[in-house]
């Protein structure tokens, strides 16, 4: 390289220092505009607000116990907690109900696959937020008061409320089962393995899924059994104004999660249908030209190939439903963005609450985008 | 939530975008021949459109008064609805020049937030309200209770303190929009609602199916006081904005209405000669035409007009909101 404008990759340099230089003197000039402006007007800056008391209160929590007392911090992982919940339920559940929707479409049945492409042209085209308000008022309208609440099963109240469900009251014995558990697991996925090896080795098949799953669900039972089957049960009563005891689901989580669940699942099936269709129909019957019948045809043969064209629009779905969560405000649930709102309310301080939700967000789409691109370079074609 | 986003990032850009340099607001508003004034999403009483499209309210009034004094033209303003979120970032980032939106005046507000309060239009206090058939007669009986309530409002501190001091506990449902907040109370999602007292009595006559089904509970937990504010750093227009608020109350107590100022600006009585502008230069000392008092009364009336006018059919007594010479709060500086 020569130090010459005439050179191509020194001039490239410098102009990309320029370019860099440019960027960062803006933002300085940005930075101290913002807080000399700051000073002018007497508004507060600094993440100290951080550690003062929240003095709100947060209705539902995940895992973090909070009160008013807290500090503003508390508040906000709290807030934080309350969107990994709904977002990470809702991803599991969307690519459920979006795979089974997508499968559908593509069904011989004619009603199946009509009232699959119903559902996805009807979802997709009705706003989220439109949704939401829809799932709501239906639980909050049309369920009845707490005194007055449905009792479907034993234990199990549906109100206005929410839905209360008596919850396990913890002893040592189930940790006892839960290790069982763990452990018929671990001797499942042995067995498999040892079935795929001898399945290769000899051609017998062996009905690995099946004893594996006998394995792992009975092992627990019978250290269950073993224990005396202790299985004392808290079950939700009606004290005062609500029911006290067991556990609630929200009518606002209830009314988010379907909302971005329904919502985002017909995105997925489009994606899932559009997979594949991609699949040329040769791999169909060459699939059964060997002899698999359509279930295995569609699990062996397609879907793996299918995989590789659904996986990068359906990242995009997840970080969708998880930054479409922040609709939670309209609704009531507190998610994180619902909470830094009020926080930016109380203190004044917008731009450094906005900078949080703004760090969250992309922290927590850059994790999901890290996540599915391993994911897809593990499955995708190997090219020999 | 969207709206939310897009009022903070225009703070954002108005505070980082700009060069410091100290506006002066009126000559803003005079060279683009409106008030803009940030105001309720729609709180009957306060600030609410009429079934013509046009603002009504006790906080509308304060915004057409700021007109008035100084186009002379009660007319002149452009009105923002504002959710209890957006308002404060509304008028930090200059999107509103006033905000009249029954907020209340806490020493946080009026100093970290880079804002001045201009007075006090309304002296309020938070209560609670639930539906009769909960039996429910003191708010020392909500222990365990749902209640819903609007976010970034001082309602919300106040529930958590109260509840706090009194060792009880309760669920909070907190929604954005009025509509939506009170929908999750009146569906019974909540058993309480709770908020500004004058904000309960007017959500329960204009939104309730049968106002006779809810009760306002006797307890007021927290002083209130309701008033108009502006950016904190502009005097000549923070002095305007209270003035003009003093001149509608001062007009109540010199006897001066809408329907009278004409042939009282006749008389000799040396206050109102002062007032009407007919004598000395309060308009000048505002930097104001010499009628912008007049101008007040004439096109928006009085304080106790606009209360009668806006709150009386609602079911609203004076109470505090009085005079000071009634027994009241209401109390405006000498206008000398
Ligand atoms: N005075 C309290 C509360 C004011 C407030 O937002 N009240 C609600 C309930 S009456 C309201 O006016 N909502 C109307 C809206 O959201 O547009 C404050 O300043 O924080």
């Amino acid at each position: 390289m020569h130090y010459s404008l005439r050179d191509a990759r020194f001039r490239a340099l410098v102009f990309q220092v320029v370019a860099l230089g440019a960027v960062l003197a803006a933002l300085a000039y940005l930075v101290s505009n913002t807080v000399t402006n700051l000073e002018a007007r007497k508004i507060a800056s600094g993440f100290g607000f951080l550690a003062r008391e929240a003095g709100f209160a947060i209705g539902e929590t995940t895992f973090i116990v909070y009160s008013a007392a807290d500090s503003y911090l508390r508040a906000l992982a709290v807030g934080l907690a309350n969107t990994f919940r709904v977002a990470l339920v809702g991803v599991v559940l969307a690519t459920v109900v979006g795979t089974l929707v997508g499968l559908a479409r593509l069904s011989s049945n004619w009603l199946v696959s009509r009232l699959a492409t119903l559902y996805v042209e009807v979802l997709r085209n009705v706003p989220l937020l439109v949704q939401l308000f829809f799932w709501y008022a239906i639980i909050s309208e049309n369920l009845p008061g707490p005194r007055a609440a449905l009792n479907p099963l034993p234990g199990v109240f549906l109100s206005n409320r929410g839905i209360a469900v008596p919850t396990l009251v913890i002893e040592s014995a189930h940790a006892w089962v839960l290790g069982a558990f763990g452990l018929g697991l671990l001797l499942a996925w042995r067995l498999a393995v040892w079935a795929r090896r001898r399945q290769a080795r000899t051609g017998q098949q062996f009905h690995a899924f099946w004893a594996g799953l006998a394995i792992a669900l009975g092992l627990p039972l019978a250290v269950f059994l073993g224990a005396g089957a202790p299985s004392a049960l808290e079950v939700p009563a009606l004290a005062g104004f609500n029911f006290a005891g067991g556990a609630t689901l929200t009518p606002e989580f209830a009314a988010l999660l379907a909302g971005l669940t329904i919502y985002t699942a017909s995105f997925i099936a489009e994606i899932v249908r559009a997979g594949v269709l991609a699949v040329q129909r040769g791999q169909f019957e060459a699939a059964y030209a060997l002899g698999l019948h359509r279930n295995l045809a569609m699990r062996l043969v397609v879907l793996p190939q299918a995989l590789r064209v659904i996986v990068p629009p359906l990242t995009s779905q997840y970080l969708n439903l998880t930054k479409n969560s922040s609709l939670a405000v309209a609704i009531g649930y507190p998610d994180i963005v619902s909470i830094a709102n009020t926080a930016i309310n109380q203190t004044g301080q917008a731009i450094e609450g906005i900078a949080i939700i703004m760090t969250v967000y992309l922290t927590i789409s850059l994790s999901i985008s890290a996540f599915m691109n391993w994911y897809n370079k593990r499955i995708a074609l190997v090219e020999r | 939530m969207k709206a939310f986003v897009a009022v903070t990032s225009a703070l954002a850009l108005t505070l980082a975008a700009l060069p410091a340099q100290a506006q002066s607001t009126l000559d803003a508003v005079k060279s683009k021949g409106f008030v803009q004034c940030g105001v309720n999403t729609g709180l009957a009483g306060f600030s609410q459109p009429d079934s013509k499209g046009e603002w009504q309210g006790l906080d509308v009034d304060l915004c057409r008064a700021v007109a008035a004094a100084v186009f002379g033209d009660a007319k002149k303003v452009r009105y923002t609805p504002l959710t209890a979120q957006q308002r404060f970032t509304a008028l930090q980032s200059g999107e509103i020049d006033i905000l009249a939106r029954n907020t209340t005046w806490t020493l946080s507000r009026d100093t970290s937030l880079g804002l001045n309060f201009a007075g006090v239009n309304y002296y309020d206090g938070q209560g609670f309200m639930v539906p009769k058939k909960l039996n429910v007669k003191s708010a020392k009986q909500l222990a365990g209770a749902t209640v819903c309530v609007q976010p970034g409002t001082t309602t919300e501190l106040n529930l958590a303190d109260y509840f706090r001091a009194n060792n009880m506990t309760f669920k909070p449902v907190v929604i954005e929009k009025l509509e939506e907040v009170t929908n999750a109370y009146f569906s019974g999602r909540c058993d309480v609602y709770t908020t500004d007292v004058s904000g309960l009595v007017s959500v329960r006559k204009s939104r309730a199916q049968n106002p006779a089904d809810h009760v306002i509970l006797p307890e007021v937990i927290s002083k209130e006081p309701l008033g108009p504010v502006v950016r904190h750093g502009d005097d000549k227009w923070f002095d305007i904005v209270k003035w003009s608020l003093f001149a509608m109350v001062e007009a109540e107590e010199q006897g001066l209405s809408s329907s009278n100022i004409d042939q009282m600006a006749g008389s000799n009585n040396p206050g109102v000669q002062r007032f009407v502008g007919a004598s000395g230069e309060l308009g000048k000392m505002l930097g104001l035409d010499d009628k912008w008092a007049f101008n007040v009364v004439k096109q928006v009336g009085n304080y106790g007009e606009s209360f009668d006018r806006n709150l009386k059919p609602l079911g609203f007594d004076r109470g505090i909101n009085a005079l000071w010479t009634k027994g009241g709060l209401m109390y405006a500086p000498p206008m000398r």
